[in-house]
């Protein structure tokens, strides 16, 4: 494969400044889109009935093609990596806000009246017993919502080259180099693949009390 | 002008209503490659993700396999396939099936996994065989989690098969990737707003086929 990693100069970075990138425009929509879902699932676990129209409006959300999005957010963000990154934050949501609802849930009552029983107040039974104990499904989600961002960044190229390792089909076509298309795709799996791996492992660290052999999702 | 006036205006011309580029034919064609796409996703995760399912093994192996293909970037195989088969319907079938076999795969494992035990002992007790077993028991137990596994491929395949654009197909892609080409901004709002429109009536159809196809019963319970 001659070539395969000799990454035209237009696209301004190296092979590794580009997996960098793409890092970046995947993963930290992932976490603004759980920062937003930790207090909207708390409130849905709070107020029942908020669930439904909750999960109504992410999946309507969700419905939204990712190129549509883009092409429409270009009018307001112009073609930059912030119209690449709103729709991905968006997307997220509907893994994490059902994952993290159906996690805090399923904290048995009597572990809540026991946090309860030992004066812990609304704040710290939150952060000490729930959130604990809803890491697995928090990650579960997690693990999906990071795969499909990664794979979804690809598509930023066709607003203006901002899909970071997806740049390289556009210069595959352009300069007829189909080794640097199987390079992106290639590069991106695997990238997918490790930071899947990367989050089993956090859930591992996270919740020293789980059986080894941990549970299938 | 804003994004409303923008699809307005798509909306009004009546020259995109007819002819080769126009609104049917477009609707027809991004329908046809989102049905043909989901039918062999279903053909190829239904059958797998039951039988394993209802053999409650093998788990493990279809979550690898699961991450495996969800990490598969589409758009980037898309392109792929497109230069190693050249203009066809292959290369936009490989990405659109590969995108939508996780999702189905994985929930209707995990639906019919978590099928309360006891009545499948019971039909178990009564005699009935495995098949029945499974199709007549664990399937419409399951059938709200499997409906909801293919409703997210199907939504997805709906608005990816946007991009088989890129690659000369037809679809509803074509307004928006010729409308980013000739900077007629018309024609992208006017395209994305038919996807978006078509995602939703997705939704709907999904929703329908929940409404008459689970039992009573189990949608009560559920």
């Amino acid at each position: 494969m001659n070539g395969f990693f000799d990454i035209p100069s237009d696209l301004q970075y190296g092979y590794f400044g580009l997996i960098g990138l793409h890092l970046r425009e995947a993963l930290l929509p992932v976490l603004a889109g759980l920062l937003v879902a930790l207090p909207v699932a708390q409130l849905c676990v709070r107020f029942r009935w908020l669930y439904a129209p909750v999960f109504g409006v992410t999946t309507v959300l969700y419905a939204v093609p990712s190129l549509a999005f883009f092409v429409l957010l270009i009018d307001y963000t112009g073609m930059t990596e912030t119209t690449v990154m709103i729709p991905l934050a968006v997307y997220s949501l509907v893994v994490l806000v059902p994952a993290i609802v159906d996690g805090v849930r399923s904290v048995p009552p009597e572990t809540l009246a026991a946090a309860t029983a030992m004066g812990l107040g609304p704040v710290r039974r939150y952060l000490q017993v729930q959130l604990p104990i809803a890491v697995p499904t928090i990650i579960a989600g997690l693990r999906v919502a990071a795969v499909s961002s990664i794979s979804l960044v690809s598509i930023g190229m066709l607003i203006g080259n901002q899909g970071a390792l997806g740049n390289l089909l556009n210069d595959a076509q352009i300069y007829h180099r189909p080794p640097l298309a199987v390079n992106s795709v290639l590069t991106t799996a695997v990238l997918g693949i490790l930071v899947d791996a990367a989050l089993v492992l956090v859930r591992t660290l996270l919740t020293p009390w789980m059986p080894r052999k941990g549970a299938v999702r | 002008m804003n994004v409303f006036d923008f699809a307005h205006a798509f909306f009004a011309d009546t020259a995109h209503w007819h002819g080769q580029d126009g609104i049917p034919t477009r609707v027809g064609e991004h329908f046809l490659y989102s049905l043909e796409a989901v039918g062999i996703a279903a053909l190829i995760g239904l059958p797998v993700g039951l039988v394993t399912g209802h053999h409650g093994r093998g788990g493990n192996a279809l979550a690898s396999i699961a991450t495996a293909a969800r990490a598969l970037p589409t758009f980037g195989l898309l392109v792929l396939m497109f230069t190693w088969f050249g203009f066809g319907l292959l290369p936009v079938m490989i990405p659109l099936v590969a995108l939508a076999v996780p999702p189905i795969l994985v929930t209707s494992y995990e639906a019919v996994r978590s099928v309360d035990p006891p009545p499948v002992d019971a039909a178990r007790g009564m005699g009935m065989p495995e098949a029945r077993i499974l199709f007549q028991v664990e399937l419409p137990v399951a059938l709200p989690l499997m409906l909801g596994g293919l409703r997210t491929a199907a939504i997805q395949v709906v608005s990816t098969a946007t991009i088989a654009a890129y690659v000369s197909f037809g679809g509803l892609g074509r307004y928006i990737i010729d409308g980013l080409a000739q900077k007629d901004y018309e024609k992208v709002v006017g395209g994305a707003t038919l996807v978006v429109g078509m995602a939703l009536a997705t939704l709907g159809v999904f929703w329908s086929v929940s409404r008459v196809a689970v039992s009573p019963g189990v949608r009560r319970s559920g």
